[in-house]
Parts: structure tokens; C-alpha cells; sequence
């Protein structure tokens, strides 16, 4: 008895091991991929480890050295308040990439809710639901997280947020084309006559099988959420000066182009290779998880 | 097309209700009696209820095209909107172009040469495109242009040269996303059965390219020109907010600046309406080109009657 169960219970595990472990071998056989994944790995282990890689803590001021270009001293030199640019940066990893991840996180599941939905009910669930993702769609992304950010007011939890629901149209549409792929698998017939229940079938059956172009354009996104919260800071709403995000280092550096160009350059260059990296991965993600390059 | 203005102009319309504190008693300057804030409230009609609100509002967008006046100068938005659009248009639309006229080439090349230096380079340099925050790469031209150099105008609206950058700055992203669909899309075709007949044939690889793998391989990328045009247009807002032009986007950077409610909601909404008819353009043009499409309607046309 006891070995019948053991049996059962390790097969769909080991079945679920080497799917990942296909995928997993055949990224690493990608060089950008693998390039994306260090680096972006990197940037984590610095936002988690900032008080270690920090050389200054990020609201110091020094008002004895302000506006100093790149030295020895500050390797990419220091603001108006003489606050060391590069520990800001490091500090500020923490806000744009967990504003990333998160918003992307929240926006995708919500969507991806909404999407299974659509595809598994179909009819009137399905009409409006989609009606509702095309009037979200037909505002242009950033222009709807803007109006949405007005109402909720600056801040991380309300940058965070507005970008999440700014999410919700894709997670949405790429699951409902999934699950209509799915909808008529004969493992779902099987679930339904085994008498499981409906939220029990979109959560345990339909959505682990339409999961994969979801995490390919998730983890696309992840970078186009943190230009978009960095763009938001930029225009004054999203995360507000003295945090150290990037977006709003860009900004605060702005009237001081002319004479400090550096406040301007290094978030920047930090936000484009963070993005660069996501979407190197993102890119080698979707190269793996493509059944048509299956041999 | 007619049901998604409307819904759009709702979604706005009742997101920006729910805005908090209360941006009158800011007009009003410093310290304004309770009663002086109740008199103008109802002089701009925001005691009335949520639906007559939002009625008159869609009315007057309907019936008399006018999005009402501006809270803070109460001026017309309508007239400010049509004196600013020409500006983002006219960016937007240069942007376009050069999204087409140099990105897709980049694409086919790419595919073209797969995997050898000119795949690499494009791709590389695409890599880039996508991943710049475009107000990021429009401060650093003006750096590099305008202070290093001297050669482009950093600010304002004068001439064409004063279009330049921003339109570079904006047209990036849009670039750089053209020429790896344009790639991503050749290759697919070229691995379909009609090229290898083409090739079987005898066909040259030149002729091969133009009368069969690109027509085929550009009608999905005609959507995405679509998709981008909402992209530049919404792109447009930090791009003329960094160069100092005076067009919607800017506008609409204004009225969050002046928590200016009526100027940032009728931006919102006169931009997705622009983008929506945008939109429409496209597919009726994907629908003319692609004949497949075509056949498709005319074929749901049939099984409807016989239903």
C-alpha cells in the first residue's frame, strides 16, 4: 500500500522535474540568456546587500563636496546635496526592481484570474471581460497608469499599484488564448468527471498548462514596467524625491545637465542595462519554452 | 469603435472621480471660506451627481466635440487640444516613419543574413532600442547635440531642426521593436513550404525575398505600426515635456502639475480617441492588403445569412 502511494506521488514530480530541467539546459546553452541571467541576478544580490555595497549611506549629505564629478572618492560622483551618487543607485535598486517585479507579479496574476476565466467560461463571462480589456487596451499603457497614478497620488505603494493594474490587459489576453488553446484537453474532461471542482480546474489544470507565454512576456515586461516607474517619477507622480529611484534621480539631475551631466547618466545607464538584462533573459526564455525548436 | 470611446471616456472619467482631497480648494488660493468653496463647487457643477456629471461631460464630447474648460484658467481644453495636436501628431507621424523606413530594412537584413554579423549587429543595437528609457536617451542627446556639440536646439519650437532630436528620441524604442518583429516575422516565413518550393525551382534568393517571403512576411507586422502609434503618442508626453513643445503631452504634464482635473482627463481621452481612429486606420489597411482577411469576412457575411 504503502509503496503504491509513494509510487503515485513521486511520478508527476519527477514528470514536472525534467520539463524544467529541459528548459533550464537548453537557456544555459544561450549565451545572452545566460549573460541576461547574471546580470540581473547581480543587480538582485545588490539591492538585497546595498548596506554592503553602498560605500555611503544614500541620504548623506556632504554639503562640503556637492555637485563633485566622478573621483576615486565617488565613483560616479556627487548631487547638489553632495550625496554620493553611486550608493543612491544601490539604494534605489531596491524600489525599481521590486516596483518590477511586484507590479508585474500582481497585474499578470490578476489578469491571468481574469483570463481563465474568460477562456474556460466563455459566452457572457467571456464577452464582458474582454469588452472591459479592450477599453483598458485602447488607452495606450502608459497613458492609463498616469491618469491612475493622479487619483492615487505619489509613493511606492501607489506606484506599485497603478503599474499593476496597468498589467492586467496582457496577463489577461495571453491566458484567455492559452486556456481556449487547452479548453478542450481530454485531462480536463478527465478532471471534470472525476468530479473536481471548477476553481479547482482552472487553478490546478488549466493554468499550469497555459502558464508559458505568460512567464515569457511577464519577464519581458519586468523591464518595461521599470522604465514606465521610472518615467512616472520622472513626471512627478510615482516615487517621490529624496528616495533614491532611478527615475527620480534622472529628474532631480535634469536642471543640472549643462554643469553635472553624471546625475543624469548613471541612473540612466543603471535603468537600461537592468532592462537590457531582463529582456536578454526574457528573449532566451522564450527561445527555450518554443515547442517548434523541440527536437 | 463608437462602444470603446465611449467606455474609454467612462474608465477615465470615473478614475479621476475618485480623486481625493479637493482640488477646488486649492484654486481658490490660500484660505478659503467653506462657503466660497461650496459657491464655486456649484458654479462648475460638481455638486450635481456622478452620473449627471459624467452625462453632461460625454454629451458635450458627443454631441458638441467640447471636453469643457480648463479648472485652473477656464479656458476651452477643446480649442487648446486642436491648437496643440497638429505638434504630437507631427511627431508622432515622423516617428512612424522613420520606424518603418529604418527599421524594417534593419529586420530584413537581420533575417537575411541569420546569424552572421549583420544579424548580430542589428539585433544588438535593437537589444538597446528596447531597453532605453526614451526620456533618458532624449536627455542625453540634448547632452551630447546640444551642450557637447551645439548643433541641434535643446528647447521650444521654431524651425524643423528643433524636431530632430525629440523625434529620434521617441522613434527608438519604436525602431528598434519594428526591426526584430520584422526579423522574428521573415524568419517564420522562411522556413515555410512555399519558399523551399521557390527555391526548388530555381528562383533567385533576391526574387525570392521580394514576391514571396516579404509580402507574406510584413502583413503581421502592418499590427504592430498600429500598436506603436499608441506607444509614440503616449511617448510623446515626457518627450515634449523635456523639449519644452507645446503640444497635448505637454498639456497634459501641465494639468497634473496644476492638479488641473478636466485638462489631464480630456488629454487622456482625446489621445486614446486619436490612437483608437489610429487603430481603426490599420486594420481597415490590413484588411484591404491582406486577402485572406478579406475572404474571412466575406466569408462569416455568408454564414450569417444562412443562419
Amino acid at each position: 500500500m504503502l509503496k503504491v502511494a509513494t509510487v503515485e506521488g513521486k511520478t508527476p514530480k519527477i514528470k514536472r522535474k525534467s520539463e524544467f530541467i529541459v528548459v533550464a539546459r537548453r537557456l544555459s546553452k544561450n549565451s545572452s540568456a545566460v549573460i541576461g541571467f547574471v546580470v540581473a541576478a547581480l543587480l538582485v544580490f545588490m539591492a538585497i546587500f546595498a548596506p554592503l555595497v553602498a560605500p555611503y549611506p544614500s541620504a548623506k549629505q556632504d554639503l562640503a563636496h556637492t555637485r563633485q564629478a566622478p573621483s576615486a572618492q565617488h565613483i560616479m560622483g556627487t548631487d547638489e546635496l553632495g550625496r554620493d551618487i553611486f550608493s543612491r543607485i544601490v539604494w534605489g535598486s531596491r524600489y525599481s526592481l521590486s516596483i518590477g517585479f511586484l507590479a508585474v507579479l500582481i497585474g499578470t496574476a490578476i489578469g491571468m484570474l481574469f483570463g481563465a476565466s474568460a477562456g474556460y467560461f466563455g459566452g457572457v463571462v467571456d464577452d464582458i471581460i474582454m469588452r472591459l480589456m479592450d477599453v483598458l487596451q485602447s488607452i495606450p499603457g502608459i497613458l492609463l497608469v498616469i491618469t491612475i497614478s493622479v487619483v492615487l497620488g505619489p509613493g511606492f505603494f501607489n506606484t506599485l499599484l497603478a503599474l499593476s493594474i496597468g498589467g492586467i490587459p496582457m496577463g489577461c489576453r495571453l491566458t484567455r488564448a492559452a486556456v481556449l488553446g487547452v479548453r478542450h484537453q481530454e485531462y480536463l474532461e478527465a478532471a471534470t468527471s472525476i468530479n473536481a471542482s471548477t476553481p479547482r480546474i482552472i487553478l490546478r489544470h488549466v493554468l499550469p498548462n497555459s502558464f508559458a507565454p505568460v512567464l515569457v512576456s511577464s519577464t519581458m515586461s519586468i523591464g518595461n514596467i521599470i522604465m514606465m516607474a521610472a518615467m512616472l517619477s520622472f513626471i512627478g507622480l510615482g516615487v517621490q524625491p529624496p528616495t533614491p529611484e532611478w527615475g527620480s534621480m534622472i529628474s532631480g539631475g535634469r536642471t543640472l545637465i549643462r554643469t553635472c551631466p553624471w546625475m543624469v547618466t548613471f541612473p540612466g545607464i543603471f535603468i537600461m542595462f537592468t532592462v537590457l538584462a531582463l529582456n536578454l533573459f526574457g528573449d532566451g526564455l522564450r527561445d527555450a519554452l518554443d515547442p517548434k525548436l523541440k527536437k | 469603435m463608437i462602444p470603446v470611446i465611449l467606455g474609454v471616456t467612462i474608465l477615465v472619467f470615473t478614475i479621476l472621480y475618485f480623486i481625493p482631497g479637493d482640488p477646488i480648494r486649492l484654486l481658490l488660493g490660500a484660505e478659503p471660506t467653506p462657503a466660497q468653496v461650496e459657491a464655486k463647487r456649484d458654479a462648475m457643477g460638481l455638486n450635481d451627481p456622478y452620473l449627471v456629471r459624467l452625462g453632461r461631460y460625454v454629451e458635450g464630447i458627443v454631441f458638441h466635440f467640447d471636453f469643457g474648460k480648463s479648472w485652473v484658467y477656464n479656458t476651452p481644453v477643446t480649442s487648446e487640444l486642436l491648437q496643440r495636436f497638429p505638434r504630437t501628431l507631427t511627431i508622432a507621424v515622423i516617428c512612424m516613419l522613420m520606424q518603418i523606413v529604418i527599421g524594417t530594412p534593419l529586420g530584413i537584413i537581420a533575417a537575411v543574413n541569420r546569424n552572421g554579423w549583420g544579424d548580430r549587429l542589428s539585433m544588438f543595437i535593437a537589444m538597446f532600442g528596447i531597453s532605453m528609457p526614451n526620456f533618458w536617451l532624449a536627455l542625453m542627446l540634448i547632452l551630447f547635440f546640444s551642450v557637447k556639440l551645439g548643433w541641434l536646439p535643446p528647447f521650444g519650437i521654431g524651425g524643423l531642426k528643433y524636431y530632430i532630436l525629440p523625434c529620434i528620441a521617441n522613434a527608438f524604442p519604436g525602431i528598434a521593436t519594428q526591426a526584430r518583429q520584422t526579423r522574428s516575422s521573415l524568419l517564420e516565413v522562411i522556413r515555410s513550404d512555399y519558399i523551399t518550393t521557390a527555391r526548388a525551382k530555381g528562383m533567385s534568393e533576391f526574387r525570392i525575398l521580394m514576391r514571396h517571403a516579404l509580402p507574406n512576411a510584413l502583413l503581421p507586422v502592418i499590427t504592430i505600426i498600429g500598436n506603436g502609434m499608441g506607444m509614440l503618442l503616449a511617448g510623446t508626453v515626457v518627450i515634449e515635456m523635456i523639449f519644452g513643445i507645446p503640444g497635448v503631452g505637454w498639456y497634459l504634464v501641465g494639468g497634473i502639475g496644476n492638479r488641473d482635473i478636466n485638462v489631464v482627463q480630456s488629454s487622456v481621452i482625446f489621445l486614446a480617441i486619436a490612437f483608437t481612429l489610429i487603430m481603426l486606420l490599420v486594420d481597415l489597411a490590413y484588411a484591404f492588403i491582406d486577402p485572406r482577411v478579406k475572404a474571412r469576412f466575406a466569408g462569416q457575411n455568408r454564414r450569417k445569412q444562412h443562419a
